[in-house]
């Protein structure tokens, strides 16, 4: 579903803040995969989502989608492809706004000058309902009234209106209470089961890294520099998955926001 | 106070609340601080003159309001696919139309249409002998008023409208639901000048005369009566908020006139429009610094009493 082959970006290169964020990485994923990426602070794992999403083109490599090259396609065409969810939960969706409308303006039925019909609405009205969140009764309120968790939640929703092919999930449930975070996290796994969809999910949290989807990736300076799936990640504990990144990176795994345990 | 002055207050008030309304679609809607209305506004002025002038009093409307949408596009260009600041472009493009203003009404800088059919002149003559006839200004500009805020309130809510609002408020998300940012821009300028030209037009075509000075001010003089009807009706849908928008460009009419009536020279207009903006804008942010501000005073002068400087 997605081919990255040999991407590189380096950031303000030729001057002395020269960053070498992605250093010929290479990753293919199966559709219907989900996979976990954990690492160190400036490993490169957002770097990597914005390379895929396309919020800056990559200095060398190629990405394609579902065997389409999409390696030199703007973000915003991108996005019919992808769906993306960021930490910070205010990203996602326009607070001015009502919920119906942010709703109507993601869901991008019908052309520019169609307008939202009852029948659109009754439909919001099912797929918020299934949040389990009381904002099929919110609809006419705007979005900037809603907390963290159910901004989050309601961009899950809208990402995931039209079911994308790869959904970038990154750290989206880091900014949440831990009540709120399982809770967008379960709605997560539903619709990722539901509807089949590849998915990319970066955290912080080792216990959730191992336990959701079926591949993890540990990410360095750049660079891949573990990748276990299979048999191999069944059995594997935290430690083991620690262990293992010393052994793949010559160096403890640092990240001052990591949780090693529940 | 008499009625013939509310009468022209209520005139003025309608034909600048189309700017007005323009500026609701650039500034609240979009986000961009439009700086090329004063231009584009003299724009519609010159070009509906100058349309007028040759006979073609209806025609002049829509020229004007084509002339709006190239200066709205070339303003919104710059901004989204020549790396121009968005303030700047406005700026720019407000400096350039000067030139092409006085080159539109050929290298003079007024034109008189005291012989010519116009709009008004029109009306007025289909309206004689019904007891609308003295009030055929009025007529036309509420007429023009109200198709506007109909056509904003229904393309607002548009999936291309919903794209534009959603533009200013938050372009992170118009990307993420594929729709290329700098198109809605340039839609949405293209529109708001638009409506900027037909203002022009039709206040040249009440008054009879263009000049290349009329539309000097009137980006801070809408911005002003924007403000204003935002504290009246800024609350609610969008056909709400455009009649809110327009009842802030009557207000702001009615008292500038009130004030003339107490002899303020006509010329201070637009330091009145500068004053309100800047009540309107800060007004807010220092009402909310206020509990610290009076806290850092209080402070200062209990901790002075207790002796000792403090720094």
């Amino acid at each position: 579903m997605l081919t990255l082959s040999h991407i590189s970006k380096t950031f303000n290169p030729g001057t002395v803040n020269e960053k070498r964020a992605l250093t010929d990485l290479s990753l293919h994923l199966e559709p219907g995969s989900f996979v976990t990426i954990i690492g160190s602070n400036g490993a490169g794992k957002s770097t990597l989502f914005n390379a895929i999403a396309g919020s800056f083109f990559v200095d060398s490599g190629s990405i394609l989608v579902d065997g389409q090259d999409v390696t030199f396609m703007p973000e915003y065409k991108r996005a019919k492809q992808m769906g993306r969810l960021f930490q910070d939960p205010m990203r996602g969706s326009a607070p001015g706004m009502t919920i119906e409308e942010n709703l109507a303006l993601a869901a991008g039925s019908g052309g520019w000058f169609s307008h939202m019909t009852g029948g659109d609405r009754a439909r919001f009205r099912d797929q918020l309902a299934l949040l389990g969140m009381g904002l099929e009764d919110r609809m006419k309120q705007p979005v900037g009234l809603l907390s963290g968790g159910q901004r989050q939640a309601l961009t899950l929703l809208m990402a995931t209106m039209h079911p994308p092919k790869l959904l970038l999930l990154d750290e989206h449930t880091a900014a949440l209470d831990p009540g709120t975070a399982e809770k967008v996290l379960n709605i997560t796994k539903d619709v990722v089961a539901q509807h089949h969809i590849t998915t990319l999910m970066v955290t912080h949290n080792m216990k959730n890294a191992l336990e959701l989807g079926d591949r993890t990736l540990m990410m360095d300076g750049g660079r891949i520099v573990l990748d276990v799936q299979g048999e191999e990640r069944k059995g594997m504990t935290v430690s083991d998955l620690l262990e293992r990144f010393r052994a793949g990176a010559g160096k403890e795994l640092d990240n001052d926001r990591i949780l090693l345990s529940e | 106070m008499d009625l013939a002055l509310v009468q022209t207050a209520l005139e003025l008030g309608l034909i600048c609340s189309l700017t007005v309304l323009a500026l609701f679609l650039s500034y609240t809607m979009l986000n961009v601080c439009d700086l090329s209305t004063d231009g584009c506004f003299t724009l519609g002025a010159a070009v509906g003159a100058v349309v007028a002038i040759s006979g073609h009093p209806f025609l002049a409307i829509a020229a004007a309001m084509g002339a709006g949408v190239c200066s709205g596009f070339i303003t919104a260009l710059l901004q989204t696919k020549m790396g121009v600041d968005s303030l700047l472009a406005g700026i720019i493009v407000n400096t350039g139309l000067y030139s092409i203003n006085i080159a539109v009404m050929s290298g003079s800088s007024l034109l008189n249409m005291n012989q010519t059919d116009t709009v008004f002149t029109m009306v007025r003559d289909a309206l004689e002998g019904t007891p609308l006839a003295g009030q055929y200004r009025l007529v036309v500009a509420a007429v023009a008023v109200a198709l506007v805020v109909a056509f904003l309130s229904l393309f607002l809510n548009t999936r291309l409208g919903l794209a534009i609002r959603a533009t200013g408020n938050n372009p992170d998300m118009v990307r993420s639901s594929s729709i290329n940012p700098a198109f809605t821009t340039v839609v949405g300028l293209c529109v708001a000048n638009a409506f900027t030209g037909l203002s022009g037009c039709l206040l040249a075509q009440s008054q009879r005369s263009a000049d290349v000075n009329i539309g000097t001010g009137m980006v801070t003089i809408a911005l002003a009566s924007l403000l204003i009807g935002g504290t009246v009706l800024g609350r609610g849908g969008i056909f709400t908020r455009a009649c809110g928008v327009v009842l802030g460009s009557f207000i702001f009419r009615l008292v500038y006139t009130i004030a003339l009536r107490f002899d303020m020279p006509a010329f201070m207009l637009k330091l009145v429009s500068s004053i309100i903006v800047v009540l309107a804008i800060s007004g807010p942010y220092l009402k909310s610094r206020w509990p610290m501000i009076r806290r850092r005073l209080t402070y200062r002068s209990t901790a002075g009493k207790g002796g000792g400087e403090q720094c």
